[in-house]
């Protein structure tokens, strides 16, 4: 048995310990709100925090992040910066298709608890390993900055 | 009740609020076949006032969810705010065509769904017309409420049961609204759906659960097309988790289920684990000669060789030879995959004949005939549930992944969630046809084009050419040039194609557009002067290409772009195209950076375009533009290569799609005109690829004429 804290609650799993996060949460926990996009850490679309970091759960094992702590999307409306960000989110209609768009949220929120005011240098760098199909980057570029209390410009290349 | 029920369309029971809910309608013959005044099928208005809007159309991110309720909810007279938005069932015979494809759902909508809004409205008066004894005259409607000029009013929500109780207008007599009072169309909402999104509610099609039910994966041949010898299956079985494990016998549709080898499991990923064990024997001779390499060098032999005429207008040989210059260029575009980022799944339950289906899908109807041809069922015992779709980009336009799903529930005896790998993904797409492409011009002595001559090879399927591969003219040089040409020749092919976002256009935008900016060039000329000149030789509007409207967004992107004046940064130009596709035109200028080592960066694009003489949701409008840009520049890095039958890219490490650090600041211009309003998924797309390439081109006098635009190209093309 493997004993996971998922969103501050214990959970205990009968699992191998090299099962991937991503399936724990997705068909053993119900947690659909954390998506599968590519299974090699390509896409970001599988966004979780583990201790606060951001992590791609389609290759953590389960057995390394026993005892962690685990935050998915379904719990980021319980924290200022989640609630902050999913505001913005919807402020600026960030979303088309939407798919990938809970991992963005992951990976910008952990992004702000370590930079409250990340400049585009850094939205670059934090959010390049998530993809949007619907490449809706602008607006998520300019979100994590309204969530962050910026100006939303774009200063990259002027 | 039962009179009532039997003639109206009458819903009762515990809604959301726990009211009653009393949807509108009829079902006299005359009234179900004017299809889109099916009000009980669209509206619901409850007693306490809640007003449900029910959207027809798949939803893929192209925020149809929204903007066709819009359109009802304006007509009705009722505050946005107020309306519950609901995915409708798929029946086409209560909501007529429900696809997503072709940016048409704007188009096909836009009035038919006013007229549902406006007649809801009509019977709202028409009861308390009759609860006061007055005429309609004396009425007016705002704010989900009926006025009379006493000073009278009614909540709709008062009205609702009498409503409902009426016969409905003819369709003929509504007076929709003067677009000057819109209060809904015209004004930016928010996706009805994102609050959820946001929080990772589960509303995905690969998010569906449902009691029992089992995961699977389906493996398939590594060629296309090819047959299954044999396979054990016992190791596959002793696997952790593992259900079953079964094969499948594939029906010869392209578009339907292939062979393949069934794991079925507790968990997807101990499926997908089990497939290693799985020692298949394809018959791969299929797959022999179908090459890339060998497409390529078989197109070249083509093009020296006449193709079969497409168009002709006046005599382009002769045009040529009397030509003051001439020009001729050779371009290719590459396969391209889809790879909308939620891979293909579905979720099936087979119980004798009947089947329910739940998947993210651009064509349910396609899907449920699809399914019940594939199990040999009637078509009435099978219903698709439409699921958001994280992406569509017209690769659910197919319902492959529907036909496995409910052959192997049928097979497994329990419900079953199929969810493809990202390399089922690549490996079994209909992708967008590579083309290959000679393109010929002669300019007078003014500089301008007299004569024009395309030639492109593309793929076919036995005889016919494969979908969505053919060669089109798009009207610009068939209008524009006195004497044109457009030639076809084609490869057989065993790779499936498909429609990729903007299809067709997404890849000869690129060819034409930057052919014309060569030929600008050789005239000496600017690229927005010389389309602009070019444009002015044909007169108003006839056919279906619009030079008036072709010109009017060349103009306003030029002013917006600050074109010609913008002084540039060393390594830096500027680049525009236009082109017209799905009713759509658009012009783009974009500004690149290209460094010594040829990487290239996009830093600006500005868009002006007109879909008509409305926008509907202007919020969501100019996401569709920024998206579709940047998709288009994220396609310029990719490519499909085939070796022998198969495609070898196999995740997104080795088919690059467009990230936050490469995404530039796109700016949108709407230009109106008075046309009526059409859709906007694609046609943005097109025009910015040749505007990069252009700008690439005036960066650092690289023309490459082939995609993927390469660094290599590009240093290629500096030397040579």
């Amino acid at each position: 048995m493997i004993l996971l804290v998922i969103n501050g609650a214990p959970r205990s799993l009968d699992l191998p310990e090299d099962f991937p996060l991503l399936w724990a949460l997705r068909d053993i926990l119900g947690l659909m709100g954390t998506k599968f996009g590519c299974g090699i850490a390509q896409c970001g679309a599988c966004t979780v925090h583990v201790d606060g970091v951001a992590v791609r759960a389609c290759i953590t094992e389960v057995g390394s992040v026993a005892g962690s702590r685990i935050t998915t999307i379904e719990a980021m409306a319980d924290t200022p910066i989640g609630t902050a960000l999913q505001s913005a989110w919807l402020e600026l209609d960030v979303v088309q298709c939407g798919y990938c768009q809970a991992g963005q949220i992951m990976s910008a929120g952990a992004l702000l608890a370590e930079n409250p005011a990340p400049d585009d240098v850094a939205i670059d760098a934090a959010m390049a390993g998530n993809i949007c199909r619907c490449a809706t980057y602008q607006r998520i570029r300019a979100a994590i900055k309204l969530a962050s209390r910026q100006p939303q410009a774009d200063r990259r290349h002027q | 009740m039962t009179t009532i029920s039997r003639r109206l369309f009458l819903q009762t029971g515990a809604g959301a609020t726990g009211a009653l809910v009393v949807g509108f309608g009829w079902s006299d013959t005359a009234a179900a076949n004017a299809r889109p005044m099916l009000l009980g099928n669209y509206v619901s208005i409850g007693i306490d006032g809640t007003v449900i809007v029910r959207a027809p159309n798949p939803e893929i991110g192209q925020g149809v969810k929204t903007s066709l309720p819009m359109l009802i909810a304006e007509e009705l007279d009722v505050d946005w705010d107020r309306v519950r938005v609901e995915m409708a069932p798929n029946d086409p015979t209560r909501f007529g065509q429900q696809d997503a494809g072709g940016s048409m759902s704007i188009h096909r909508n836009y009035t038919a769904l006013r007229r549902v809004g406006a007649a809801a409205r009509w019977m709202l008066v028409d009861a308390a017309a009759r609860q006061l004894n007055a005429s309609h005259g004396e009425f007016s409607t705002a704010h989900g409420r009926v006025h009379h000029s006493s000073g009278q009013s009614f909540d709709y929500g008062e009205l609702a049961v009498a409503a409902s109780l009426l016969r409905p207008p003819d369709p003929k007599s509504l007076v929709l609204k003067d677009p000057a009072k819109f209060s809904i169309i015209g004004t930016s909402r928010r996706g009805v759906d994102s609050a959820r999104i946001v929080r990772g509610e589960p509303i995905f099609g690969i998010d569906m659960t449902i009691p029992d039910m089992a995961y699977a994966v389906y493996v398939k041949a590594p060629v296309f097309g090819a047959r299954l010898l044999r396979c054990e299956l016992a190791a596959a079985r002793a696997e952790r988790g593992i259900i079953d494990v079964f094969t499948l016998k594939g029906q010869g549709d392209r578009h339907g289920l292939q062979d393949g080898i069934a794991i079925i499991a507790s968990s997807w990923w101990y499926a997908q684990t089990a497939r290693a064990k799985l020692e298949p024997l394809w018959d791969t001779a299929i797959g022999v000669g179908h090459d890339s390499t060998l497409y390529r060098d078989k197109a070249h032999s083509l093009l020296a060789k006449p193709g079969a005429m497409l168009e002709e207008k006046g005599d382009v040989e002769a045009a040529l030879a009397q030509a003051a210059q001439r020009l001729t260029a050779d371009y290719e575009v590459p396969f391209l995959a889809h790879a909308p980022l939620e891979p293909q799944n579905c979720t099936a339950r087979v119980k004798g004949d009947s089947v329910e289906i739940w998947a993210p899908t651009q064509t349910p109807e396609e899907g449920r005939q699809l399914v019940a041809r594939t199990l040999g069922v009637a078509p009435d015992g099978v219903v698709v549930h439409m699921r958001r779709a994280g992406g569509g980009f017209g690769r659910r336009l197919e319902n492959d992944y529907m036909a496995e799903a409910a052959s192997i529930a049928r097979h497994a005896g329990v419900p079953i969630k199929l969810v493809w790998s990202r390399e089922d993904d690549f490996a079994h797409d209909f992708y967008r046809a590579a083309s290959y492409h000679r393109l010929r011009a002669g300019l007078d002595k003014r500089g301008r084009v007299s004569a024009f001559a395309a030639h492109g090879v593309t793929f076919a399927h036995g005889s016919e050419v494969a979908q969505a591969a053919g060669i089109e003219g798009n009207g610009f040089e068939s209008r524009v040039v006195p004497a044109s040409r457009l030639e076809q020749s084609l490869i057989p092919t065993i790779v499936p194609t498909g429609y990729l976002r903007a299809p067709v256009s997404n890849g000869l935008a690129f060819v034409r557009e930057c052919f014309w900016d060569e030929l600008a060039l050789a005239a000496n000329m600017d690229p927005v002067a010389f389309r602009l000149a070019a444009l002015s030789n044909v007169g108003g509007s006839g056919g279906s290409f619009d030079a008036a409207r072709m010109r009017a967004v060349l103009e306003a992107v030029a002013l917006r772009s600050n074109w010609a004046r913008t002084r540039l940064a060393k390594g830096q130009g500027m680049g525009v195209a236009c082109y017209f596709s799905h009713s759509g035109y658009f012009a783009e200028v974009a500004r690149v950076r290209v460094d010594a080592d040829g990487h290239w960066q996009v830093l600006n694009v500005w868009v002006a375009g007109d879909i008509g003489s409305q926008i509907v949701n202007p919020l969501a409008a100019r996401a569709q533009v920024e998206g579709a840009v940047m998709d288009g520049i994220g396609s310029m890095h990719a490519e499909i290569t085939v070796v022998n039958g198969t495609a070898i890219q196999t995740n997104f490490d080795g088919f690059p799609l467009l990230r936050m650090p490469e995404a530039p600041v796109v700016d949108v211009e709407f230009v109106m005109s008075t046309a009526a309003p059409t859709g906007l998924g694609e046609p943005a797309l097109p025009p910015v690829l040749p505007a990069v390439a252009n700008a690439i081109h005036a960066a650092c006098g690289a023309r490459v004429r082939q995609l993927p635009l390469t660094a290599a190209r590009i240093q290629a093309a500096r030397r040579g």
